[in-house]
């Protein structure tokens, strides 16, 4: 078959669309986005009945797909790194339950923060729960493991996690595929018991999980993802991680000279370890995100063979690796010829000329900063993050998905006044309804405003699991309908804007504003389609 | 054959679309590649690059190093600057000269352009303006596209099958007009070279 040219985030798609897929759950994270949206565009998709539509969070997501493998089918969850966190709660307990159909966690990391709060590295969340972790260096890999990792799943009968990063996830190459698998038929397990979390079953499958880890170590010392290449040169021996092994051997295009252990399948392959320490005097570890690796060789004392990489400042201890910071931990340098002129200016991205939320933050910097000095404005996750920056420095926080609304509360719970929460319609529909019931339960004086643009915009304006229901979920929830207020933010009605946002400010309790205009980048692409 | 490639411009300019064209003609002519775009918070009008790479031989790397690119494809006159660092000694940059202003700190453009001419293999165009005396400023990219051909590696008749392939829906006219932009960018640029 002829090589099909994919992103790292599209061949993951086409290896999961292949090894049987029955559904992908997933809310919109840069840089996962595309896994999804690759799915829901697949031709295959609406013929064979696969799943695909957008999760309300990272957490109902993963639920769904642990449900999915319940019944006996292959299901997929994919998301950015800080999505881990929302659906840890089950994600550490999947592993306990384990699966019936293959079921494989996708996590996106973000190295350099390139669209996002931290760099926290996934494996991390392998390791706590005991479950195995796939770590493709390139495209061909990425697609090779999310379609054995739906084997590896069933195999094992527990969830697998595939990680990857920025760097794979959003760079293309060729890609070649393999024969096609149908998906599983409906099937539950005999054992009644098995997803039944109850302290008494839950320790005798927690140390059933344990037991299980021999198994999986023996996988790893197997498996074809972990690779020893001998080196001529023992002063050195190199541990090289995912796509940190295409930078070191980018600096060694005739081969390397030192021996390497290329990382694909965590748990790491013990044997293979022992066998580089054994040989080598030195060792490095090359890894894109968290040293992970490293500190597991390292030890707490650190008291055994010399380890070079980002505790010791051979390589940088934040940011993701590149070929120059790679070559330079192999005493190498790729000296620039030519800098940067001082005329060139940073461009930060900002928000799209006509966008409503820039309306919003016209009026509210406006009247908070002239009539409400002591003001503070809680600041949530999405395109409105970029009201931080010129020319509105809006925003005095923006710390998850959902806690605009939550640090309001708390603060004005200590006294400040006026506290506002600025968070989008996808972000409020994520995580920010819980939040929105403090407030109600105990009528804080909060204001929050709903910037609604009928899409989840900063990934791309996938839908949006609110879109239509905002209104109706505020009143569910308890917010008092005279202070549920909406407004279309276009400047013809900034007069209007000035008022409800002072009636609302005034008022001591809880009230939510709802601007709302669809998106322009989603209405430029719904109008171009027509 | 060995060309690393790098692409800049400001998010939503159309950078992609170039890199679309070149590595379809990559792929055409059997050859390895690798492109690493920027997705996210940046395409919303900040800077954005892309690095290109094609081989007869397998890539290690998504990211090209320092020092290792031999063009760079800019849209924008500033961004064309921004990763200077990436260019080999012998390396060209191709880009447009009108700019793209979404900040207040943009410098005077006469700086940029002065910075631009002290390189010491350039080739700077005004795309929009030959795009729109051809008829269509929306090929203005392909104009550009054009301009980079003698330095690409990859035969003229691959980028023309390559466009061709992309453009085959649109219909026959949308085809002519965005070849026929990519052989004024090419005329314009050998006669720069002169």
């Amino acid at each position: 078959m002829s090589k099909q040219l994919l992103l790292g985030d599209e061949a993951i798609a086409q290896g999961a669309l292949d090894a049987g897929l029955s559904g992908v759950y997933a809310y919109p994270g840069t840089p996962s986005t595309e896994i999804t949206e690759y799915i829901q565009n697949s031709p295959g998709t609406k013929e064979e009945g696969i799943h695909s539509r957008w999760s309300a969070n990272e957490k109902t997501a993963m639920e769904a797909a642990l449900g999915m493998s319940f019944a006996g089918k292959r299901a997929l969850v994919c998301m950015k790194h800080v999505g881990m966190n929302v659906a840890a709660d089950c994600f550490v307990n999947s592993a306990i339950t384990g699966v019936n159909g293959g079921l494989v966690v996708l996590a996106a990391d973000d190295p350099s923060m390139h669209s996002s709060q931290n760099e926290q590295d996934s494996r991390f969340y392998g390791d706590f729960s005991l479950l195995p972790v796939l770590e493709p260096s390139n495209q061909q890999e990425a697609y090779d493991m999310a379609y054995s990792a739906f084997e590896l799943s069933e195999q094992t009968n527990e969830p697998i996690l595939l990680r990857v990063v920025t760097r794979l996830a959003h760079s293309r190459s060729g890609v070649e595929r393999k024969e096609k698998k149908s998906q599983n038929a409906n099937s539950c397990v005999d054992d009644r018991m098995q997803f039944v979390l109850l302290p008494g079953n839950a320790k005798r499958r927690y140390a059933n999980l344990v037991v299980k880890q021999t198994e999986l170590l023996t996988l790893s010392e197997e498996s074809f993802y972990n690779v020893y290449t001998d080196g001529s040169d023992k002063h050195l021996g190199i541990v090289a991680c995912g796509i940190g092994y295409n930078y070191l051997m980018e600096n060694f295009p005739e081969g390397c000279p030192y021996p390497v252990l290329k990382i694909g399948q965590y748990p790491l392959p013990q044997k293979q370890l022992k066998r580089l320490f054994g040989a080598c005097d030195e060792i490095l570890v090359i890894e894109d995100g968290q040293p992970f690796v490293e500190r597991l060789l390292q030890g707490y004392l650190n008291q055994g063979k010399t380890i070079h990489g980002r505790y010791d400042g051979t390589l940088p201890r934040t940011g993701e690796l590149n070929p120059d910071n790679v070559a330079l931990a192999v005493g190498k340098e790729n000296k620039a010829e030519f800098i940067v002129p001082e005329v060139v200016q940073m461009r930060p991205p900002a928000l799209c000329d006509g966008c409503g939320h820039r309306d919003l933050y016209t009026v509210l910097t406006e009247i908070l900063k002239t009539e409400y000095p002591s003001h503070r404005v809680f600041g949530d996750i999405g395109c409105y993050t970029l009201g931080a920056g010129a020319p509105f420095y809006a925003i005095h926080s923006c710390v998850d998905m959902g806690a605009s609304i939550t640090m309001a509360k708390g603060a004005a719970d200590a006294g400040l006044y006026p506290a506002v929460a600025v968070i989008g319609d996808s972000t409020f529909t994520h995580s920010g309804m819980t939040g929105l019931l403090d407030c109600v339960n105990e009528n804080a004086n909060v204001t929050i405003i709903i910037s609604d643009n009928e899409t989840t915009g900063m990934t791309g304006g996938q839908d949006s699991a609110g879109t239509g229901k905002i209104e109706a979920i505020c009143l569910g929830l308890g917010v008092q309908p005279e202070h549920l207020r909406v407004v279309v933010p276009l400047k013809k009605n900034y007069e209007e804007m000035r008022t409800i946002l002072r009636e609302e400010i005034e008022y001591k309790g809880v009230s939510v504003i709802i601007p709302r205009r669809e998106c322009i980048q989603t209405l430029k692409r719904k109008n171009s389609k027509k | 054959m060995k060309k690393d490639i790098l692409l800049s411009g400001v998010g939503g300019q159309g950078i992609l679309s170039i890199a679309t064209v070149i590595g379809k003609a990559a792929l055409k002519c059997g050859l390895y590649m690798k492109q690493a775009e920027v997705h996210g918070m940046s395409q919303r009008g900040g800077d954005v690059q892309s690095n290109l790479r094609i081989s007869d031989a397998p890539i290690a790397s998504d990211l090209i190093p320092t020092a290792g690119c031999d063009l760079i494809i800019s849209m924008e006159p500033m961004e064309s600057l921004r990763y200077l660092p990436y260019l080999n000694k012998t390396g060209w940059v191709v880009t447009n000269e009108v700019p793209f202003i979404n900040i207040p700190t943009y410098p005077e453009l006469s700086a940029v352009l002065a910075e631009i001419s002290k390189l010491p293999r350039k080739v700077v165009l005004d795309i929009e303006a030959i795009a729109k005396e051809l008829g269509s400023v929306r090929t203005a990219n392909m104009v550009l596209l054009g301009a980079t051909t003698p330095f690409l590696g990859i035969d003229y008749k691959h980028i023309e099958e390559s466009i061709r392939d992309i453009f085959a829906r649109k219909g026959e006219e949308i085809v002519a007009m965005n070849l026929k932009a990519l052989a004024a960018g090419k005329a314009l640029a050998e006669d720069k070279m002169k």
